[in-house]
């Protein structure tokens, strides 16, 4: 990695870092005139100019493109990004362009912080936080006021230890851990409502408040459903692949603790659409949607949202929904209706004319994708059975554990 | 009452705004001015607040290098940031103002004795991003302190250090002994210091000249490395990785508890983690018996991560797929199960949805086709109109590929014709094209209806397709006739590669029924030859016509034999690069699919990579199977001879576009050739246009004719008359007969007569001796001759410098001469050059990479054929040719006549004049004197 270049989605850079020698932004027009065609550039492109490559992430309407010479691994620099775009969401909560220019030189100095000649050095919140002091209004002041700086002159305690994840000294009045099972239901689901293509993905996101240097470990009822995980850098694998437990020191804060596929056994599917669409050139299509719970173990489905993509030639329609409000978008051709909860008593329903130009050929089908939300489930059937606390800590804290169902990747063809 | 405190809160947030932003309200031209007096402030906020404005202006590109002195003086502080914000500002200038950036030197080296370890490494890390000599000079001292400190946080930031270093003087890396530190840092008990250090060695590595490894990997090197693996950061287990990559386990037991012990990476949750344990697990599975229970459950293994990798963001998965691209063709077993995760979901970006789909169509078989058919269809309905075409053309891959589903695939593509929607039309009547190809005389009922569309074909490709359709059933296709003579009516405005196909087509039709179509196939003819600017038509045209008019008979055999039958697999990577891109999985010549080579600068020979080979004899039957298929058979050659103007994945050949080998012997320039001009002309053809038509005719077979002469070299001066006491000879060496032979030119420039000549060469690489004694006449003053000796190789052999070096000693009446010469090396090229296929093959295996050298040719003239002529002409022969990726590979051997083999890989783009020359031998000494000798073939 030899330089960062932050574009906006109009095409202007408007923050540079080099690590090495001053790199003239000039060499992101090869990135530039790829945007102008189409906005999903493909992330990875070679330039002419030293056989240098630039390597892109698109996030939040940014695009971070870096200059990268001769055989790199892309990933690598591919995860990089990532993490900064996650260490500056966690710096200013957010990370766009208006967030970027305000905080200029924090980002300078993290974005030198994180990497050094291509080699990067500390890239764990807890480091760079004790490095470099997110911004603060408080903090400001007090700084004004006492002549300090908000860049700390120690070296961060965590950052060369057995355990960099984790900084030393971490002390709560209230010792807190709670753990959330998110899953994702990701699913193809054809015309006569059959599953094409169904996995579950999951995620671990741990807030651990705890003092000291705790010890934990955590077990599940039925491990065995877990077949392709990939962990937190804490966790210690030895002892997941011997007893089936999760065995780590938290970092301070939130993390993503596991992640992991269920594809082997059948996916539940927890929603079903009776639906009935016509399209037909020159004339008043109709289109009429239900929807209703499948396999959902008696909890409610919470925040469905349907959005349906029409083929080109459709103008308009006018729709009646028995609850939740709809949205057409003549440019996008998508529309969007906002189901919210489903009572199984009455099933939502959208029905109404839509309206193709004339003259012309439907040269797409619709298809639609689902949202859903289904709390204190986790569809997987995955199940945490207990947490225990080792290490040289003597309190008691309070521990938490919360399962949540959401729709991925979840699509509809018509 | 307002509260004092938050009066004054109120306050500071006017004048102290919480962003960065208020750095940038100053733009006009008293900025900088305005700048160097903050800066030179008194009060130490004040000065910080100047620096960050300056910071902030540098951010965003613009050039504040005017203000590098006042800057400078701000860097004695001990205030930490501030330190930090002037280095970061240094680092951006220095280059630009070395002689201001001195005097920041004695700071540096201060800083790198303070007492907090943070800021010795600030020190180090800036002073090595500084890239100015002089500073370069200071900073050898403190490094060498620092790669020795007690804080494992100033050693690894010192390890970078050096890489740095390195790249901006390699000499003085390797003067000083960084590079021994560097490696004594290897066994480091901080494992972040090993990852930094190893990372640091692989970066130097990398852009060594030399590009030979800089540490020797051994069992006990990767031991350490393993250790650290463990324990490092997740991006220094990229760099461990990465390192393990290159390292060849001695044995099959090694290579196992290798796989043991980076299998749990599998699990982490960086990608490119994951990504880099599954290059080195593959390079490993090289190595392991393939029926070996580890084998099988390792190859499971690597299955859930990479479809795991498939769930990441986009970008991820992209980098993914590519890779994945190689691994199924290289190893299909492993994701053979997992078809459904390829699915393309419909808000994938448009370069995943591409990759998946290829990806589907390698995983194609007959248990799954099925379900990846009815994808397909979903597909070629979606908005995005590149991704349809490209869905349109699986299907049409898939009825290749995967035969049972044939009939299938058909009545799918008809289905999609229905729906009328214009480009999808057209591309599945390319892949009918394709389909007819495959599997003749079978699916011809849907003739008709693909003739129904014959009017919304607009695109060139489609368009030449169904012409191509038309001629090659023109029998069955009762007004094939007017369908085609509609085409004609607008032949000037058709696409070159339809023109050709209209031709062909007529031409067919006219063959299939001669009766009622003469004037049509007449009409074509005369649009071809005589209205038509491209020499490929007319070309075409005129080999027809002569065809037609001398052995209509002939013709026929000609422009309707029995096409070869098109591959299922089209696209597929050639084996040797599949196996080198293997190597490099995760990195950048794995998503372009091409060696690094071919896209990084200044790589040269020896650093190219290879999967390792099994030492087992087992293995033989299996290398077999791959030997078989490096090389395209006799078939798939003459496939690439004839095959179509279309440009398309699965080129299916009209056998009449060219005229095929086996006819090759037809005499063309026989006496046909009265026929067509002088005879009765079967066609009103003006006698203006013979003339051109008959020099037309001259082109084609003159460019035809095999160049069969070897290249002669000039003489050139060997020994001058002021050196040769009034004798001067001139010199070449040519090959006769199979013999070399020395030519030379004996001028007396004395004032008297010379006699008495003999010669004598001293040992050399070759063991060449004169056949004969020299036979030169008494020379009388100012009178040359022509002398030719034949050359033996029977002599003693001594290694020359260089290898065709040639010591040369010719003695007359008035004195000895001693003078050297260089031996052409294509005169000693033998005749006997051409190696067997498999020979070639294996041989090419069996000589180790070390004994590969690269040459880039320049100055290339014609095509690929034109070249394999001209080095035919001169005993290097031509093995094999194929087209990958729009360049020519020749594969090519020769034999010098003291029975060394020289095998060669020749890569030309068409179009350029440069050219990829690979070597193999087992005697590497000889490379250069080859590299010489093809350019002067291929420039003759």
């Amino acid at each position: 990695m030899e330089s960062l270049f932050i574009i906006n989605s109009s095409g202007d850079v408007f923050l540079e870092k080099h690590w090495r020698s001053v790199i003239s932004k000039g060499i992101c027009d090869y990135f530039l005139e790829r945007l102008k065609n189409s906005n999903d550039v493909v992330p990875i492109i070679p330039t002419s100019m030293n056989s240098t490559n630039l390597v892109s992430i698109n996030r939040c309407g940014v695009y971070f493109v870096t200059v990268c010479k001769s055989e790199i691994s892309p990933l690598f620099v591919i995860e990089f990004l990532h993490r900064v775009v996650d260490i500056f969401v966690d710096y200013f909560n957010e990370c766009n362009e208006t967030v970027i220019k305000e905080n200029y030189v924090v980002i300078y100095e993290l974005l030198d912080e994180m990497l050094d000649n291509g080699f990067p050095l500390a890239t764990e919140s807890n480091v760079l936080k004790e490095l470099i002091k997110p911004p603060n209004v408080f903090r400001t002041i007090a700084n004004s006021v006492t002549g300090k700086t908000n860049f700390s002159d120690t070296l961060p305690v965590g950052s060369l230890s057995a355990i960099p994840w984790r900084k030393s000294g971490v002390k709560y009045t209230n010792n807190e851990a709670y753990f959330d099972v998110i899953e994702e239901v990701d699913a193809i689901i054809d015309k006569s409502g059959s599953t094409i293509f169904a996995e579950i993905s999951g995620e671990i996101q741990c807030l651990i408040k705890l003092s000291g240097m705790p010890d934990l470990s955590l077990s599940f009822v039925n491990p065995r459903i877990l077949d392709d995980v990939s962990f937190h850098p804490c966790v210690r694998f030895k002892r997941w692949e011997t007893e089936r437990v999760l065995s780590f020191i938290p970092p301070d804060g939130g993390f993503r603790l596991m992640s992991y596929h269920v594809t082997s056994q059948s996916v539940p599917i927890p929603i079903y659409l009776r639906h009935n669409i016509h399209l037909k050139t020159g004339e008043q299509g109709r289109l009429d949607i239900t929807v209703g719970p499948k396999t959902t173990l008696g909890r409610t489905l919470e925040s469905v949202k349907l959005e349906i993509l029409f083929p080109k030639s459709v103008v308009n329609c006018s729709l009646v929904t028995t609850q939740g409000k709809y949205v057409f978008d003549q440019n996008s051709k998508i529309l969007n209706w906002d189901v919210g909860k489903i009572d199984v008593q009455k099933l939502p329903n959208i029905r109404g004319s839509v309206t193709v130009m004339a003259g012309t050929t439907i040269e797409s089908m619709p298809s639609i994708n689902v949202q859903f939300t289904i709390s204190q489930l986790a569809v997987s059937g995955l199940k945490v059975n207990r947490l225990d606390m080792y290490g040289d800590v003597k309190y008691k804290p309070f521990k938490g554990v919360k399962y949540v169902t959401k729709a991925g990747k979840f699509q509809i063809r018509l | 009452m307002i509260p004092i405190a938050a009066i004054q809160i109120r306050a500071f947030d006017r004048d102290h705004g919480m962003t960065d932003s208020k750095y940038f309200t100053t733009t006009k031209k008293g900025e900088i001015f305005e700048l160097k007096s903050e800066l030179n402030s008194d009060k130490k906020e004040k000065k910080k607040e100047a620096v960050k404005k300056v910071i902030a202006s540098m951010t965003v590109g613009k050039d504040v290098s005017a203000l590098f002195p006042d800057v400078v003086n701000c860097m004695q502080t001990d205030n930490l940031e501030l330190k930090k914000l002037v280095y970061l500002y240094l680092m951006n200038y220095a280059k630009s103002q070395p002689d201001m950036a001195i005097m920041a030197v004695n700071t540096f080296v201060k800083d790198c004795e303070d007492s907090n370890p943070l800021i010795r490494a600030l020190a180090v890390r800036t002073m090595g991003c500084i890239r100015v000599d002089k500073i370069t000079e200071y900073l050898c001292e403190p490094l060498r302190k620092c790669l020795k400190d007690e804080d494992p946080y100033v050693r690894k930031t010192a390890a970078v250090c050096v890489a740095k270093l390195y790249d901006i003087s390699s000499s003085m890396v390797e003067d000083q002994g960084f590079l021994d530190q560097l490696k004594d840092l290897l066994s480091d008990s901080n494992p972040m210091v090993v990852a930094n250090a190893v990372a640091a060695l692989s970066e130097i590595n990398e852009s060594s000249a030399s590009g030979q490894p800089l540490v020797e990997l051994n069992s006990a090197t990767i031991n350490k490395l393993l250790t650290a693996l463990n324990e490092c950061t997740e991006w220094g287990q990229v760099f461990i990785l990465d390192s393990l990559a290159n390292y060849t386990p001695k044995d099959e037991r090694e290579a196992q508890s290798i796989c043991e012990r980076i299998t749990p990476r599998l699990a982490h949750a960086n990608a490119a983690v994951v990504l880099s344990a599954i290059k080195v697990l593959m390079k490993l599975l090289e190595i392991l018996s393939s029926d070996s229970d580890f084998c099988a459950t390792l190859t499971k293994k690597l299955a859930p991560p990479l479809v795991t990798l498939l769930s990441s963001e986009a970008e991820v998965q992209y980098v993914a797929l590519r890779n994945i691209n190689l691994i199924v063709q290289k190893r299909p077993d492993i994701l053979k199960h997992e078809m459904k995760v390829f699915f393309v979901k419909y808000n994938d970006p448009i370069y995943v949805k591409l990759e998946k789909l290829d990806i589907m169509i390698r995983l194609a078989n007959q248990s799954n086709i099925a379900q990846v058919l009815s994808e397909l269809k979903e597909y070629a309905t979606e908005v995005d109109v590149d991704f349809v075409r490209k869905a349109v053309r699986a299907i049409g891959r898939c009825a290749i590929k995967v035969e049972p589903s044939a009939e299938r695939c058909v009545s799918t593509l008809l289905e999609l014709i229905q729906t009328k929607v214009n480009y999808v039309v057209q591309e599945a009547i390319v892949v009918i094209k394709d389909i007819f190809r495959k599997y003749p005389n079978k699916y011809e009922s849907i003739i008709s209806t693909l003739c129904e569309n014959l009017d919304t074909l607009d695109e060139p490709e489609a368009r030449a397709s169904m012409v191509w359709i038309i001629g090659e059933y023109a029998e069955r296709i009762d007004n094939a006739d007017e369908l085609l003579d509609s085409f004609l009516e607008g032949f000037q405005d058709e696409n070159a590669q339809v023109q050709l196909q209209l031709l062909t087509a007529v031409v067919k039709l006219f063959l299939k029924r001669p009766a009622d179509t003469q004037e049509l196939v007449q009409h074509v003819l005369s649009l071809a030859t005589q209205d038509s600017d491209n020499p490929d038509l007319r070309d075409r045209g005129f080999i027809y016509w002569r065809l037609l008019s001398t052995d209509p008979a002939a013709a026929k055999e000609v422009v309707l034999a029995d096409k070869p039958l098109i591959s299922e697999e089209t696209d597929l990577l050639e084996p040797t690069l599949l196996d080198e891109l293997i190597c490099h999985i995760a990195s950048l010549a794995s998503v372009y699919h091409k060696p690094p080579t071919a896209f990084v600068e200044g790589r040269t020979a020896g650093v190219r990579k290879s999967l390792p080979n099994r030492t087992i004899p087992s293995a033989s039957d299996h290398d077999n199977n791959v030997e078989a298929t490096v090389i395209p058979s006799q078939d798939s050659l003459i496939g690439d001879l004839l095959s179509m103007d279309i440009g398309d994945i699965n080129a299916p050949a009209p056998a009449s576009s060219v005229i095929p080998q086996q006819h090759s012997n037809v005499d063309l320039l026989g006496g046909g050739l009265d026929i067509l001009l002088g005879g009765p002309a079967p066609t009103a053809v003006e006698p203006a246009t013979l003339n051109t038509g008959n020099g037309l005719l001259g082109d084609i077979f003159g460019l035809s004719t095999p160049a069969t002469t070897m290249v002669s070299v000039p003489k050139i001066t060997w020994l001058p008359a002021e050196k040769g006491k009034g004798l001067e000879i001139q010199g070449t060496f040519a090959r006769r007969g199979g013999h070399v032979f020395m030519d030379m030119t004996f001028t007396n420039k004395a004032m008297q007569a010379m006699s008495g000549f003999a010669i004598q060469f001293n040992k050399n690489s070759f063991g060449l001796v004169p056949g004969a004694p020299l036979q030169v006449p008494t020379l009388p003053p100012a009178q040359s001759t022509e002398v030719s000796l034949q050359l033996n190789n029977t002599g003693p052999v001594l290694r020359m410098e260089p290898i065709n070096n040639l010591q040369i000693a010719i003695k007359n009446n008035v004195d000895v001469f001693y003078f050297a010469c260089l031996v052409h090396g294509q005169t000693l090229f033998s005749e006997e050059g051409q190696l067997d296929k498999r020979v070639f093959l294996s041989t090419w295996k069996e000589i180790p990479a070390a004994n590969e050298v690269q040459y880039t040719l320049s100055g290339i003239i014609g095509n690929a054929d034109g070249v394999a002529q001209k080095m035919t002409a001169n005993n290097v022969f031509t093995i094999a040719k194929r087209n990958v990726e729009g360049q020519d590979m020749l594969y090519q051997s020769l034999k010098l006549d003291n029975n060394v083999w020289v095998l060669l890989e020749l890569k030309l783009t068409p179009g350029s004049t440069e050219g990829t020359l690979s070597l193999k031998t087992r005697s590497v000494e000889v490379a250069q004197m080859v590299f010489t000798a093809y350019e002067i073939i291929i420039k003759s």
